[in-house]
């Protein structure tokens, strides 16, 4: 049972001249979680919508738990669970209806709804809230029971559009807890997020997607290799000075770095070095009389995955253009 | 799992019965909607009541002149305000459907091994059945303002069971308004422009012969009038002179009727496939 669960060969999907998905390769094996990062409408969503038979591809191939999402769309049905980007329950119905609903629409007898709607309400601590109307819920309790919902039929494979997004700190670790237990009891995963440290706590791997393409796949720890460790974000007091001081310490690290005009930052990728080259960033800043508001060394960010990966955004971006890199990237793509 | 369900889902007979209990779930559902947002039917029916007295107490005086002496006026008006209820509410269906998208539900109930067919059913019936209740409700306030069907019961039946077909005819027109436009704001707009000509332009309220002549072409063709007409002809009878035979206007309004179905159910079936 080492066959992949969820396979996708050279799925494509455009709208007009918007390649949403442009390509994509995936594979996941039995009992594990695959995190699909990137950021707003790199084509995560549609991915999702493809692999649970919402939309169609227009070219390639995917199969969940063997079945076509095209040819045995009905039967793949069966054996997935959805939680979509939105709390997908009805508000008028209270938390034990909407699951129940859902159950009878697996076509479970209705003893046997009941009962794994009851399950579900006690696993997502939702029993003293069952038969309130939804609309009096949290957000945080919304999302519980709307992946409590996705979970009645008992998937194999489940499938989690951003499950965090929107979510109060406290919520989301909450969320997290959660997901790692139903991982734990052997459900396959895929789960999109926008959150780097979400598919590092989550995801045993990773695949990056961008412009619809998958632009690296690995562990967390290899993505954040590939970034080079640590990254050094400087902040310039006054913002005339920012061309001179990118042009100061952007050589500096072994990946290039990126200048937000709009802030005044910059970051550089460091690697290994981050005392040394921080040390000589400095002096040479110093040389050029320019002014800091703020040094950092931090982890890095799924931006500086991104710059790392693609290697686009400093290079793409004039310094006098006055954008970041992220930004400007997005814009090009609402074009 | 999987294998027992293929096997069974491989019946035709399995899957018209799955079907046919997933519409019933959602058809529950979206009357327990109903239920538990009064406030949505007690407005919506609150509006009817006052064209039923705009226009017996406001525009009555001025209409009853230009009806034969023999009826009063809401005897005339309320085949009108019959239909006008029956579409005017049928509209709500758009409404829900909107909500149901931009809320993410109709994704997860695409997502799950149920039948296509049942979020449409489920919502046009659930909303048949409040369109039914709405028509009893304007028919007791009918009655308490002095109105009379002076047909047989069986004229009744048929005039009332008419008035909510209609309006279930309407619930696909907006079905498919709302799943185009996806927003409750644009349905809510789009689907009353669309309605008003086809209400007010009729024979619902005044006879048409008072309008402009270009616009009584219109109200002769406009199937509002031929709904009006047949439900005036069934609860009338003689005292309302008509210019066609009850059995024309019974063929008539059963072609529109049919004629609004054949167009909008495969159109918002289609356009729900591809939501």
């Amino acid at each position: 049972m080492t066959d992949p669960v969820i396979v996708a060969e050279g799925v494509r999907k455009h709208y007009g001249p918007v390649k949403a998905v442009d390509g994509v390769d995936l594979q996941v094996r039995p009992g594990t979680v695959l995190g699909l990062l990137g950021p707003n409408g790199a084509g995560k969503t549609t991915m999702v919508r493809i692999l649970t038979t919402l939309l169609h591809p227009d070219e390639g191939r995917a199969t969940v738990a063997g079945f076509d999402v095209v040819r045995q769309a009905a039967e793949l049905r069966h054996v997935i669970g959805l939680a979509g980007q939105y709390a997908a329950v009805d508000e008028n119905l209270t938390g034990r209806e909407n699951l129940e609903m859902v159950g009878r629409l697996y076509h479970l007898p209705a003893t046997e709804a009941r009962r794994r709607a009851t399950e579900v309400l006690e696993r997502f601590d939702l029993t003293d809230a069952a038969a309130r109307i939804a609309k009096t819920y949290s957000g945080g309790m919304r999302r519980r029971l709307d992946l409590g919902a996705s979970l009645v039929g008992r998937p194999k494979v489940l499938f989690l559009d951003e499950p965090t997004t929107g979510l109060d700190p406290r919520s989301r670790l909450e969320m997290w807890d959660i997901i790692r237990e139903l991982v734990h009891d052997g459900t396959t995963l895929l789960l999109t997020t926008q959150y780097l440290e979400e598919a590092d706590r989550l995801a045993d791997s990773i695949a990056v997607i961008d412009h619809g393409r998958v632009i690296a796949e690995g562990t967390a720890d290899e993505l954040k290799t590939r970034v080079g460790g640590e990254v050094l974000a400087l902040r310039v007091a006054d913002r005339s000075e920012v061309p001179a001081a990118a042009g100061a310490v952007l050589g500096l690290g072994p990946g290039g770095g990126k200048v937000d005009n709009n802030t005044g930052e910059l970051t550089i990728p460091v690697g290994v070095d981050g005392p040394a080259i921080l040390t000589e960033a400095i002096r040479r800043l110093d040389a050029e009389g320019v002014r800091l508001a703020d040094v950092a060394l931090r982890r890095p960010t799924l931006d500086d995955v991104f710059l790392s990966l693609t290697g686009r955004a400093a290079e793409e971006v004039p310094v006098e253009d006055g954008d970041g890199g992220a930004r400007s990237r997005r814009r090009r793509k609402a074009r | 799992m999987s294998a027992s369900t293929v096997t069974r889902e491989a019946t035709s007979g399995g899957r018209v019965r799955d079907a046919v209990s997933d519409g019933w779930v959602l058809t529950k559902r979206n009357l327990l909607t109903y239920l538990r947002k009064p406030d949505l039917l007690v407005f919506s029916t609150i509006q009817p009541v006052m064209f039923v007295l705009l226009f017996v107490f406001v525009f009555g005086g001025a209409i009853e002149a230009s009806l034969p002496p023999t009826i009063p006026y809401v005897d005339f008006l309320m085949p009108g305000i019959f239909v006008q209820t029956a579409i005017f509410s049928a509209l709500q269906t758009g409404v829900g459907l909107a909500e149901d998208v931009q809320k993410g539900l109709v994704d997860r109930f695409k997502s799950l091994p149920m039948a296509r067919s049942a979020v449409l059913a489920g919502r046009t019936i659930a909303d048949g059945v409040a369109i039914t209740f709405q028509i009893v409700l304007m028919f007791i306030v009918a009655t308490l303002v002095g109105y009379r069907f002076h047909g047989t019961p069986a004229d009744a039946l048929l005039a009332f069971g008419g008035a909510i077909s209609v309006g279930y005819a309407f619930t696909w027109v907006a079905a498919y308004t709302g799943l185009a436009l996806k927003s409750v704001e644009a349905v809510q707009a789009a689907s009353f422009t669309l309605v008003f000509p086809l209400v007010f332009a009729s024979s619902a309220f005044v006879p048409p012969e008072t309008f402009p002549s270009w616009l009584q072409g219109w109200a002769e063709l406009n199937p509002v009038s031929i709904w009006v007409d047949t439900f005036r002809e069934l609860s009338l009878g003689d005292l309302y002179p008509s210019t066609k035979s009850i059995s024309t206007l019974l063929w008539q309004s059963t072609a529109w009727f049919l004629a609004f179905l054949v167009l909008f159910v495969p159109l918002s079936v289609r356009r729900y496939r591809r939501t």
